[in-house]
């Protein structure tokens, strides 16, 4: 049967909770672009261009329904005047943490966004992404939580000691990241992005107790969410959630990036109808999948949570190791494509 | 925690001993998880008191309440913030009590820890967090490229090697470093830890590793499994 909807289309109704044609599949390649641009990584992501036209062209190859502006999460460090390190065969990550001692924190200020050439080239990103697709795909963008980002400013000892000694430079810390954040997704969101996802692994039951997110992320999350003029989605990078979820409800997130550590189908139930989830395929054991193990976990995932709507299939982590090949991405592609047409009626015998 | 057939993991707990300090156990274990070091450092100073030695808190109470505490993280049931935590408050713990050189009386392995390619030093620092406060010393290389660190363990004689890595380009690496040692002809156990192993349970083989943990505490496991199979040697 063919697809009758747009990706936007798609995307729109498995957010109201609602069975669109087939389950939306979201493929977050970043450095993927740079391989198929035939550019070391770091050359490539100084050119809005080659990523627009490397998206398209993903996007054309794999049959997924977004396009991704994020370039990478140091960026926001490069905004602030830290350094960022690049390497030939991974992401790049920040270098020494620009805020050595706390005492600092009283005298950062948020950076403008204009100022920020890496800020700039996302944004031109953005807009080329809209225009060439004429709103027809969700151009996807990425903030860092305030919660988050500092770990990148501070490293991550410093600012766990920050939150549990120094509550008043936390304070400080967290303002000028939320006056940050706010002012990068909205740039983002005037640029022409659908929607923003909210980086917050902090937040995840991984790092921290869900007292601290009642006490740090929660409130955080609520204050940046509401002064962010468009739908918002959070991530948690892989880490867990599940014990957090009553409450990141309250946040007002329209979706829950969902890790392979947890159970999808008890993540379904308890999202039911709140939040649509968004996950989970592992994206570093995803290197040596063999066509048939990439069916299987496409199965899985969408027999756990495909049925009704509310789900996007990706990888966990939302970005796709520079390791996968584009082989296993193809692979996933056509099991998504096989398996993924609603009703979804194989499942009653089983994935 | 994996490893292979060949690398024992019983732990060498003296059974009686345990046994005398199964309640300090408990009660060291929750004043951790209140994040109260008085009450810590009472736990440990009345064991003390009663007539346990050094070892015999570190192999029957220590140890195992820091291994308690890993297992609950990689099961999810407490925070990485709270393995943090505890783990600078027992290592805090020890150095009140016993001062610095008391814990490498007995014959200590050379241990090496070093962050691979990597700079995300926090899973390092728990891993010498809880070694410390196992009471092992360690020679810690901080960030290292694999080279450097194949010369700095050859010039070092180090019998045990823990690797740190959070990017799964750095975790690739081992394989350089597992390579250079075996060219060299040197035969040490290289443990490996870290985001990408713990999504990857086959990557500590593929890089050539002898073990893997998934959280900082089974680094006190798998060094003590190496003395166990060198004393057996
Ligand atoms: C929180 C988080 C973030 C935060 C903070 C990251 C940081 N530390 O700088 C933010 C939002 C900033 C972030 C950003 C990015 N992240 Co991130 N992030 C995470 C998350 C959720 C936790 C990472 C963390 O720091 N944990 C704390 C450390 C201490 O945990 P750990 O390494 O697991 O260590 C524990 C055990 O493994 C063990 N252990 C560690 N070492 C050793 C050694 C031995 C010998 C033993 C026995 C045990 C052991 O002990 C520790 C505790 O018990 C993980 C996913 C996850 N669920 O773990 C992804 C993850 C680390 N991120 C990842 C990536 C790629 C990134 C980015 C590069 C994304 C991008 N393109 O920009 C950036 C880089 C950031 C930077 N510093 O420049 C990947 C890395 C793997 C890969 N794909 O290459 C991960 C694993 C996600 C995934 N599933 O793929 N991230």
């Amino acid at each position: 049967m063919p697809e009758t909807m747009t990706s936007m289309q798609r995307v729109l109704t498995a957010l109201r909770f609602q069975e669109a044609d087939r389950v939306p599949y979201f493929l977050l390649l970043t450095m993927h672009g740079a391989r198929e641009m035939g550019l070391p990584i770091r050359d490539y992501f100084a050119r809005p261009d080659l990523i627009a036209e490397a998206q398209l062209r993903m996007r054309a190859r794999y049959g997924h329904d977004c396009l991704l502006a994020f370039s990478y999460a140091s960026a926001e460090i490069e905004a602030f005047g830290g350094e960022v390190l690049f390497f030939e065969d991974g992401p790049p990550n920040s270098g020494l943490p620009f805020i050595q001692t706390p005492e600092q924190i009283a005298r950062l200020a948020p950076p403008r966004i204009e100022d920020a050439p890496c800020l700039v080239r996302v944004l031109e990103t953005i807009a080329l992404l809209k225009t060439r697709s004429r709103g027809e795909v969700p151009v996807i963008a990425v903030v860092m939580s305030p919660f988050s980002l500092p770990v990148m400013q501070m490293g991550f000892e410093g600012y766990l000691r920050l939150l549990y000694d120094r509550p008043d430079l936390f304070a400080r810390l967290m303002a000028v990241n939320e006056a940050f954040c706010v002012a990068w997704a909205n740039a983002q969101l005037k640029a022409g992005a659908t929607f923003v996802v909210y980086y917050d692994p902090v937040s995840s039951a991984t790092i921290t107790t869900l007292e601290q997110y009642r006490a740090f992320g929660l409130p955080i999350a609520k204050r940046t969410i509401a002064r962010i003029d468009g739908p918002v989605a959070t991530h948690f990078a892989s880490g867990r959630c599940l014990p957090i979820l009553d409450d990141l409800a309250q946040t007002g997130t329209a979706a829950v990036g969902v890790s392979i550590h947890e159970d999808m189908a008890a993540l379904k139930t308890a999202c039911a109808g709140r939040m649509s989830l968004v996950g989970n395929l592992n994206g570093i054991d995803m290197r040596r999948w063999s066509a048939a193990q990439a069916e299987t976990a496409v199965k899985q995932a969408l027999a756990q949570a495909g049925p009704g709507g509310g789900f996007i299939l990706s990888d966990n982590h939302g970005e796709i190791p520079w390791q996968v090949p584009e082989r296993v991405l193809d692979d996933i592609a056509a099991a998504v494509r096989c398996w993924g047409r609603y009703p979804l009626a194989w499942i009653q015998g089983g994935p | 925690m994996q490893q292979r057939q060949d690398f024992p993991t019983s732990n060498p707990h003296d059974a009686a001993a345990a046994e005398g300090l199964a309640s300090a156990r408990r009660l060291f274990y929750a004043a951790l998880l209140r994040l109260d070091r008085s009450a810590a450092l009472d736990v440990l100073s009345q064991a003390l008191a009663a007539g346990h030695g050094l070892p015999a808190i570190t192999e029957g109470c220590i140890a195992p309440t820091l291994e308690t505490i890993g297992s609950e993280w990689e099961m999810g049931h407490l925070a990485l913030s709270q393995v943090f935590m505890t783990s600078r408050i027992a290592e805090d713990t020890i150095d009140r009590l016993f001062p610095p050189g008391d814990a490498s009386a007995s014959i200590q392995p050379r241990i090496a820890l070093a962050l691979l390619e990597d700079y995300h030093a926090l899973g390092k620092r728990l891993v010498a967090l809880n070694l410390k406060a196992a009471g092992y010393s360690i020679l810690d290389y901080g960030h290292v490229q694999a080279q450097e660190l194949v010369e700095k363990i050859l010039a070092d004689g180090v019998e045990v090697l823990l690797i740190s890595t959070l990017m799964l380009r750095s975790a690739l690496q081992v394989r350089r470093v597992c390579d250079g040692l075996i060219q060299a002809g040197r035969h040490i156990p290289v443990i490996v830890g870290g985001a990408p192993f713990r999504f990857d349970p086959d990557l500590w083989r593929e890089v050539g590793a002898t073990a893997t943990g998934a959280s900082a505490s089974d680094a006190i496991r798998l060094v003590q499994a190496f003395l166990e199979q060198r004393r057996d040697a």
